[in-house]
């Protein structure tokens, strides 16, 4: 779609993008020879190591040819180490670049779960005072402080670890809103702490750190692209990445994809979703890819009432996506429209691209190649924005097929082939749902029911805002072909409390009061039919939402319920199998090997708990 | 709100069924943003422009209302051929018309705003106007919803005589129902899920009659008392003298009953249309 015209600059041709391994005079030199150049030297069309003169044009030519992989890191996470499957380490948000978070993992197996143990727990603080993983031991390390606020910015609640936790050589990195923490996967003990002092903005949760070589990434919710050594945990610059004053806020966690960082935004308040591509060694800006037209003849624009209302129509890229190294397509899920609820500004009916959709984008150029959108003209604040997943395999009988798999926060399950975005199957993976009208429409798109928009009386609505799944990730093994999905069955009442429709912004425009619950589960969907193939409702009569899921070639699925538990089911039927109660799970399980010793890990509020099998 | 409800057979409060929604984590806050310099939940994430002079704002208001009110609206929430500016992101990044001043005074020709001959000093001042007005998906000041009651009386009666009246009378239970919950969309929510009607942050008008739960033991024994705790692995509840109770559960064993009095309002809450709750709250509003 669009780029960002006056920054935008395409890394050209060559096999970019692709981060393998290249010819020893291809990264070394440039980048050795890069580090020479000016700071702040502008980047020139077609090449990202632009600069002035023949040796800069010299340079360029190299650097073209090396393409995406102009600079590979010496030491530290090498960006092909994300191309491989999930086993030993987690580098990245979703473990490997497919999404499945399926680990070839089995020394922890369905045959000895029960004999898991405890290996350590780290409670971590956040703040400039720090001194987390010491709390139950020896004491912090000592905290580092950036940031550009004043440092009297109280951020009240308690920390709470909502994303990836990446384990790269034996080290943790673990993220909180403005806090980094690195530790020792062998015991939990805090490395470093990094604390950015904040101006504000939303501080609702942060999604973990992307790693390139020995440089991390992370974003602040008061919009700064932050790097630091991942050796120190010292800061080694940062950039805004959004307007603060259009009250963007940033969660994501970065993504790394070759020489490429991937940011994209957040924000409540009708201003443009985007994603950015930085590089990894200066943090110049690479591309920019908006999510809705910002300008005449974009593509899309004949989905809106008008180009001022796609220019704030959202459509916020706040979960990391996947990449397919075969096509070179970052896929990802974008955010509802806005205003949310307050549809008639938007254009009645229209479609409001690309809000609440599925995108590809070439990671080397930023351009769309597809899209499907799941939610046409959402109304609900139900975002699309949840981590899709590669798989390939048969597809109802014949292939092998490459597909990408989703279930968005509406209810409805997809299959998508990932080369072209067509449209392969559609369900309703909620029982519940009741927003959209009996018949699909020809694309398989649910077709929105206006009667079950927010009304002044009230429309009773399945699913409450939170959506029939939200962010936290969903699996899928290999093993079974089943996908996993967090679920559940709420339900609300919609009143309409705004009846001028320039009264609402963002958000606004509509109270919404819960009716309860129906039940929360794990879904188990065959991908080629979309159905259910089972369920496990969890028996609470209380409690929140299931957590993000983790899956294993030792034939485990790993997940929090929704009472506290942390719990190991058999992914051919759902059975539980262990279980350990530890608080709420507030991220996805993951796991790596440490040693030789298979660590399951996972947070519950400020605490992480690895688990290990000693035999 | 009204005060709370002294018969507590009809409405039965379960407060767990708000956390279960409460405690979701979606991506965005609940609610409006004040402001301040202490965050304390997403509502109040974003500070106050420092507050312009006023003079300047009363000059930036006459000017306003001669020339950009009739396009943008007199709340700058736009007009009929002029966008919302309040949401501008223009608009937002400009601090004291530095960034408004060029689209002023040479204005948008293309897309028919025409120029203005203000001097930099002026668009200050319009600035300063227009900056009074705060960016925020929720404006409480704003928010006024109409009456609720839009359904037919005769058939909600109807409806209620069919659905509900094996467990709640007009004349019995619900006697006066309207007036022991004089807001109408907090009685709506109340006989829909009671419990539920507090909306955000507000008290519910009933009061809770707890669900109890039966264990049945291998041995045979039966525990009953009121539920504590469910879960795939525990079930905990406390008897009549006051003794908590836990019994680890494996698959059906022990045997667990829950006994949840709202469990009928569960069992309907799929099958109601929306006129259907509309009929039954304009027939119990006049239980006075």
């Amino acid at each position: 779609m669009k780029a960002d015209s006056p920054s935008f600059f395409s890394l050209a041709a060559g096999p970019h993008g692709t981060p393998t391994r290249l010819p020893r005079w291809g990264p070394r030199h440039s980048r050795r020879e890069l580090s020479l150049m000016p700071r702040g030297t502008p980047p020139q069309r077609g090449c990202r190591a632009g600069g002035p003169g023949m040796a800069a044009g010299a340079l360029c030519v190299f650097a073209c040819l090396a393409a995406g992989l102009a600079a590979a890191p010496d030491g530290g996470l090498d960006p092909a180490t994300l191309l491989k499957p999930l086993a030993d380490q987690w580098p990245s948000y979703s473990g490997d670049y497919t999404g499945r978070r399926y680990s070839a993992l089995t020394q922890i197996n369905q045959s000895n779960v029960k004999s898991v143990t405890l290996a350590w727990t780290s409670r971590l603080a956040a703040g400039a005072g720090g001194g987390g993983g010491g709390r139950g031991g020896d004491g912090g390390a000592q905290t580092i402080v950036g940031g550009e606020g004043t440092g009297d910015v109280v951020v009240g609640g308690a920390t709470q670890i909502k994303g990836a936790v990446l384990m790269v050589n034996n080290v943790l990195y673990v993220t909180a809103p403005d806090n980094v923490w690195a530790l020792d996967a062998h015991d939990g003990h805090e490395l470093w702490h990094y604390f950015w002092k904040t101006k504000g903005g939303t501080h609702i949760g942060n999604r973990g750190v992307a790693m390139w070589g020995n440089y991390l990434f992370f974003v602040t919710p008061d919009d700064y692209f932050v790097s630091i050594d991942a050796r120190t945990g010292k800061e080694r610059w940062h950039k805004e990445a959004a307007s603060f004053a259009q009250q963007y806020f940033l969660t994501s966690a970065p993504m790394t994809i070759g020489n490429h960082i991937i940011v994209g935004t957040g924000n409540d308040l009708d201003s443009p979703g985007y994603l950015t591509s930085y590089d990894p060694e200066t943090g110049e800006q690479q591309w920019r890819f908006y999510t809705v037209p910002m300008n005449p003849g974009d593509p899309g624009l004949e989905t809106w009432k008008n180009l001022d209302a796609a220019r704030h129509g959202g459509g916020h890229p706040w979960i990391p996506g996947v990449y397919d190294p075969e096509t070179k397509l970052y896929i990802f899920g974008t955010g509802n429209p806005t205003p949310a609820y307050h549809s008639k500004p938007r254009g009645e009916g229209m479609d409001n691209l690309f809000t609440c959709a599925i995108v590809a984008v070439n990671v080397d150029t930023g351009k769309m190649e597809w899209y499907y959108q799941t939610s046409p003209h959402d109304t609900h604040d139900w975002d699309s924005a949840q981590t899709p997943v590669l798989v390939d395999g048969t597809f109802r009988g014949s292939g092998p097929r490459k597909m990408v798999l989703t279930a968005s926060r509406n209810g409805y399950y997809f299959t998508l082939d990932r080369r072209t975005g067509e449209h392969l199957v559609t369900s309703k993976f909620s029982e519940a749902v009741n927003w959209a009208k009996p018949q699909l429409n020809a694309k398989g798109q649910p077709v929105r029911e206006p009667a079950k928009d927010h009304h002044i009386a009230g429309a009773l609505v399945s699913a409450a805002n939170g959506g029939a799944t939200n962010w936290p990730p969903p699996a899928y093994s290999p093993d079974t072909g089943l996908f996993y999905v967090p679920t559940q069955e709420t339900y609300a009442m919609y009143y309409l409390s705004e009846t001028d429709p320039r009264g609402a912004m963002g958000l606004g425009g509509k109270d919404e009061i819960s009716v309860g619950s129906a039940g929360s589960y794990i879904s188990a969907i065959d991908y080629n039919t979309g159905k259910t193939v089972w369920r496990h409702k969890f028996r609470s009569t209380r409690g929140a939402a299931p957590s993000g899921l983790l899956t294993t070639a030792g034939k485990l699925l790993f997940g929090g319920d929704i009472s506290g538990n942390f719990v190991a089911f058999d992914p051919a039927n759902g059975n539980s199998i262990w279980h350990a109660h530890i608080g709420q799970v507030s991220n996805a399980p993951e796991t790596y090997m440490v040693d030789g010793r298979q660590q399951v890990l996972v947070a519950a509020g400020d605490t992480l708990y690895a688990f290990t099998l000693y035999q | 709100m009204p005060s709370r409800v002294r018969h507590t057979s009809l409405l039965v409060a379960f407060a767990a069924f708000l956390i279960v929604v409460a405690t979701l984590d979606a991506q965005q806050p609940p609610g409006g943003r004040g402001r301040g310099s202490t965050i304390t939940s997403p509502r109040n994430a974003y500070p106050d422009r420092p507050p312009g002079d006023p003079a300047a704002i009363e000059r930036g208001k006459a000017l306003y209302s001669v020339n950009c009110q009739f396009c943008h609206g007199a709340d700058t929430r736009g007009g009929d051929s002029g966008p919302s500016l309040l949401r501008s992101g223009l608009v937002l990044d400009d601090r004291s018309g530095e960034l408004m001043a060029p689209v002023i005074q040479n204005g948008r020709t293309d897309r028919g705003m025409p120029k203005f001959a203000f001097s930099n000093d002026q668009v200050a001042d319009v600035a300063a106007f227009i900056h009074t007005f705060r960016a925020a998906g929720y404006d409480e000041s704003r928010v006024k919803p109409p009456s609720i009651v839009v359904g037919d009386a005769k058939a909600g009666e109807a409806f209620f005589n069919a659905k509900c009246a094996s467990c709640h009378s007009p004349s019995g239970d619900l006697r006066g129902l309207a007036t022991r919950i004089s807001d109408d969309r907090l009685l709506q929510q109340s006989w829909l899920m009671p419990g539920s009607g507090g909306g955000r942050g507000g008290p519910s008008p009933v009061t809770v009659r707890p669900t109890t739960v039966t264990v049945t033991l291998p041995s045979g024994e039966r525990v009953e008392g009121k539920l504590d705790r469910l879960d795939d692995f525990v079930v905990s509840l406390i008897t009549a003298d006051g003794t908590h109770r836990s019994f680890r559960t494996n698959g059906d064993t022990p045997k667990v009953e829950v006994h949840d009095p709202l469990e009928p309002h569960k069992k309907l809450l799929p099958t109601y249309s929306d006129a259907d709750i509309h009929n039954v709250t304009a027939f119990l509003v006049t239980l006075k």
